[in-house]
């Protein structure tokens, strides 16, 4: 290890970052996408609304708000809303006040990549005209994804580094599940009529909502519900899939606390590393022979208790200081 | 945009002589920027604005609801500072601050100065930055002001006067860096033929600095820069310069004392750190040796540092030198410690506690600048002739309830330096903050922060009240001829 040791806050800020720009990608691009799909569907076709707020899982606080899952009243809840704490715009908000925090640990570039965001953002009107939506979408994942390429190319790939792309990967990860568990029950009583225009017009929608349309077209050709599950939750190359993303993330904890693959040092490690076997091991078809839902409640559940033991292993601010002086060998002279 | 409509108003002008007469030092500069195109200028002041918006280089703005960040405001129009002028006001800094050293150092040792005589000692004791807590201290190599700011003005008469000493925690010198990278960046062409200085060795100078304060016993010092936090007005430059040196930026929550040694919470543990770079007031710095309600700093520091476990840049207490009624005594100071008649001139006094003094501050309000002893950041103050008399009022009562902590001297006639305003130029004053480290030797980065008030007549510098900066040029070579040290008599 030739790099400094890492202050727990900053490791903590750097692990937020990654999550909430990360999170900022997803909701523009499944805005972005259902803006494009609805040009498709027939206009009383509106459930597809309601359904983007479901997956955000913030629909009780979007009732209480705004009530109809109109075009426009979801769009400003997901996207300009400074009240709801996971929209684009609290997203990038928080992203910068946690990059600003720990300014002197990434690079430069990042920092002036995600204020740029930041302004971007919060340079729009709350109200953008319809032609105007497709555009700004754009750009802000192109943000995001510069964000992501200075991460990788101007930043050392070190602890702080990993701490980052964990936030990221898991947070990608969950995102994933969440598109999944609302769209498949959503599509399912179309099962019967499976080969429409329809029906495909939506899955492929689903798809593109994590950019994988053309991936899932290269390995599995035509559009197939069941397919579909497949890919979203067991491919191991498809950099959006849930098992790939444990995998990375998986590798990311193991960078950081230098313990081989296989075994692990604290709980978090343990959470992560059951998980990960799990998905090794797991056939798709008796996920849904016992239930695609019940499943990603559990997916879920298993993510958030990393998520705590991240914090407990690495970020919490210790009580006990005495013992955590005795204990540490390796910073003590 | 050119100079021929340019007044210099009967003021001091840093780059004109008098109407239509540049100064030799400007004459390149002034012809370098009449050759642009028309519009150039301000498309590059534009550029620039939106670099520092880009780079995200804004202070935070206390007691301001709506949006709480600020670009701090950048001329494009450089102040240059000739060498041999340079040269002087270079060895003038070294003087004071040796000199201000070996007074904080005495005060919290022997007190000669107070015991001879020089300065009363109930002005001593009576300052609210001196504390007793430091008495009997050594801090390495018995050096108490790692990091000085020293405010300069030149006056009317083109004398060059010490304004304050910004002994404590002085800020602004990332400006100093940031501004130069500005220019350079979107306004290269005016560089073009002179050769400026550089500053960006000040990052180098200040790791130097801090690494040769850690205790002999650490193998491999770990220094650290300690910061009140996002929401301080200087977060910018903490993490800027955090950044630079390639140091870790700290909060009071990162840290914690234990069995008398200060160590860091990270993701492995607990880690040692020998030297603390701190960028917060002595009285936030430990709750269990000063304020006892900050939530700031880190309980325990004071008696670590007291022990010699960890060093602190600056070293508590050195504000006693920078309270602004012993400023008065500053001159008394060098003469005193160096047996040298001071090279940096001192602006006149006045000190309320002094009964004579006070009288006439009280009668000549209108004519005075008054500042509280203690104040920083342009709060606190009184400036005499843009005063209404309600104002002067509320300062007199203030001065009568508390004449320890006021001060007045006469209101200067700061120099000008031209400055863009919408499409033109015109005049405005400022002062420079020249840095000074204080290590194995003395230190002096060239040039400094050049504040200046953009408000038309404004004397008022400070970031808070709408003041900006510009890029300061030490040039290497000298022009021939032109210096008489301290300006014409």
């Amino acid at each position: 290890m030739n790099s400094k040791p890492l202050l727990s806050r900053v490791a903590d800020s750097l692990y937020w970052i990654g999550r909430y720009i990360e999170r900022a990608d997803n909701v523009a691009r499944s805005v972005g996408v259902n803006l494009q799909m609805m040009l498709d569907l027939p206009a009383e076709n509106t459930g597809q609304w309601q359904a983007l707020v479901q997956t955000s899982g913030d629909n009780q606080i979007f009732r209480e708000r705004y009530g109809a899952a109109t075009q426009d009243n979801v769009i400003r809840f997901l996207v300009f809303d400074r009240e709801n704490t996971n929209s684009i715009a609290v997203c990038a908000n928080v992203a910068r006040e946690n990059a600003r925090s720990v300014r002197d640990t990434i690079s430069s570039e990042m920092w002036e990549q995600v204020n740029q965001m930041y302004l971007l953002i919060n340079s729009s009107p709350s109200r953008l005209a319809p032609d105007a939506l497709p555009e700004f979408f754009y750009r802000v994942r192109t943000e995001c994804h510069l964000f992501q390429g200075l991460t990788d190319a101007t930043m050392s790939h070190n602890e702080a580094w990993n701490f980052l792309r964990l936030g990221r990967k898991l947070e990608r990860a969950d995102k994933t599940t969440r598109i999944l568990d609302v769209k498949y029950y959503m599509l399912l009583p179309a099962l019967s009529d499976v080969g429409t225009p329809y029906d495909d017009v939506q899955w492929s929608a689903v798809l593109k909502s994590v950019s994988g349309f053309e991936m899932y077209r290269k390995r599995y050709g035509r559009i197939a519900p069941n397919r579909i599950v497949e890919f979203l939750l067991m491919d191991r190359e498809f950099p959006r899939a849930v098992h790939y993303c444990i995998n990375c993330a998986d590798e990311c904890l193991h960078a950081i606390t230098g313990i081989p693959a296989g075994s692990f040092s604290c709980v978090s490690e343990q959470r992560l590393g059951l998980l990960r076997s799990e998905l090794h091991y797991t056939h798709v078809d008796s996920i849904l022979a016992t239930g695609l839902h019940e499943f990603l409640d559990a997916l879920q559940v298993k993510m958030n208790r990393i998520d705590t033991a991240i914090l407990e292993d690495f970020f919490a601010v210790r009580a006990d200081v005495e013992a955590a002086t005795g204990s540490t060998g390796s910073g003590q002279r | 945009m050119r100079f021929s409509s340019y007044q210099t108003g009967g003021l001091y002008d840093e780059m004109f002589a008098a109407d239509d007469l540049p100064r030799p030092q400007a004459r390149l500069l002034l012809d370098t920027i009449q050759s642009l195109s028309e519009g150039q200028l301000l498309r590059c002041k534009v550029a620039a604005e939106q670099l520092l918006l880009q780079m995200g280089i804004t202070f935070n703005v206390y007691a301001d609801s709506a949006g709480t960040e600020r670009i701090f405001p950048f001329d494009l129009v450089p102040r240059i500072v000739p060498a041999e002028e340079w040269n002087w006001v270079e060895r003038g800094l070294r003087q004071r601050i040796h000199a201000l050293n070996e007074f904080i150092d005495d005060i919290y040792h022997d007190q000669k100065i107070l015991k001879d005589g020089v300065i009363p000692s109930e002005v001593i004791l009576s300052a609210a930055s001196y504390r007793p807590q430091c008495l009997g201290l050594n801090p390495p190599r018995g050096i108490w002001c790692h990091i000085a700011g020293i405010d300069l003005v030149r006056d009317r008469d083109g004398q060059i006067y010490v304004l304050e000493d910004n002994l404590r925690v002085p800020s602004g010198v990332s400006y100093v860096l940031e501004n130069r990278e500005v220019l350079k960046r979107t306004f290269p062409q005016v560089f073009e033929g002179l050769a400026v200085r550089p500053v960006n060795e000040y990052p180098s100078r200040l790791l130097e600095t801090l690494e040769s304060l850690a205790p002999a016993s650490a193998a491999n010092a770990r220094a650290v820069v300690l910061t009140p936090g996002v929401h301080n007005s200087a977060y910018f430059e903490h993490s800027f310069l955090a950044q630079q040196m390639g140091l870790q930026l700290v909060e009071g929550r990162d840290l914690v004392v234990s069995r008398g040694a200060v160590y860091m919470r990270t993701t492995k543990g607990l880690e040692r750190v020998d030297v603390i770079y701190r960028r917060i007031d002595d009285d936030f710095l430990d709750p269990e040796a000063f304020r006892a309600d900050s939530l700031l700093g880190v309980p325990g520091l004071m008696a670590a540092y007291r022990s010699g476990a960890v060093a602190l840049a600056n070293a508590p207490g050195n504000g006693v030198a920078d309270d602004k009624v012993i400023y008065a005594y500053v001159p008394d100071i060098v003469r005193y410690y160096e047996g040298a008649d001071p090279i940096l001139r001192n602006v006149p006094t006045y000190l309320c506690w002094k009964d004579s003094d006070r009288r006439y501050v009280l009668e000549n309000l209108e004519k005075l600048v008054v500042k509280a002893a203690n104040e920083s950041g342009g709060y606190g103050m009184l400036v005499g002739p843009a005063s209404t008399a309600e104002q002067r009022e509320e300062f007199a009562a203030k001065i009568q309830a508390n004449p320890r902590n006021y001060i007045a001297q006469p209101t200067l006639a700061f120099s000008r330096v031209p400055t863009i305003i919408d499409d033109h130029f015109e005049g405005r004053h400022v002062d420079l903050r020249p840095y000074v480290l204080y290590s194995n030797d003395i230190y002096v980065l060239p040039g400094g922060l050049t504040r200046v008030a953009l408000r038309k007549g404004s004397l008022v510098v400070n970031s808070s009240q709408g003041g900006g900066s510009k890029d300061t040029w030490v040039l290497a070579n000298p022009i021939n001829g032109q210096f008489e040290p301290g300006g014409q008599q």
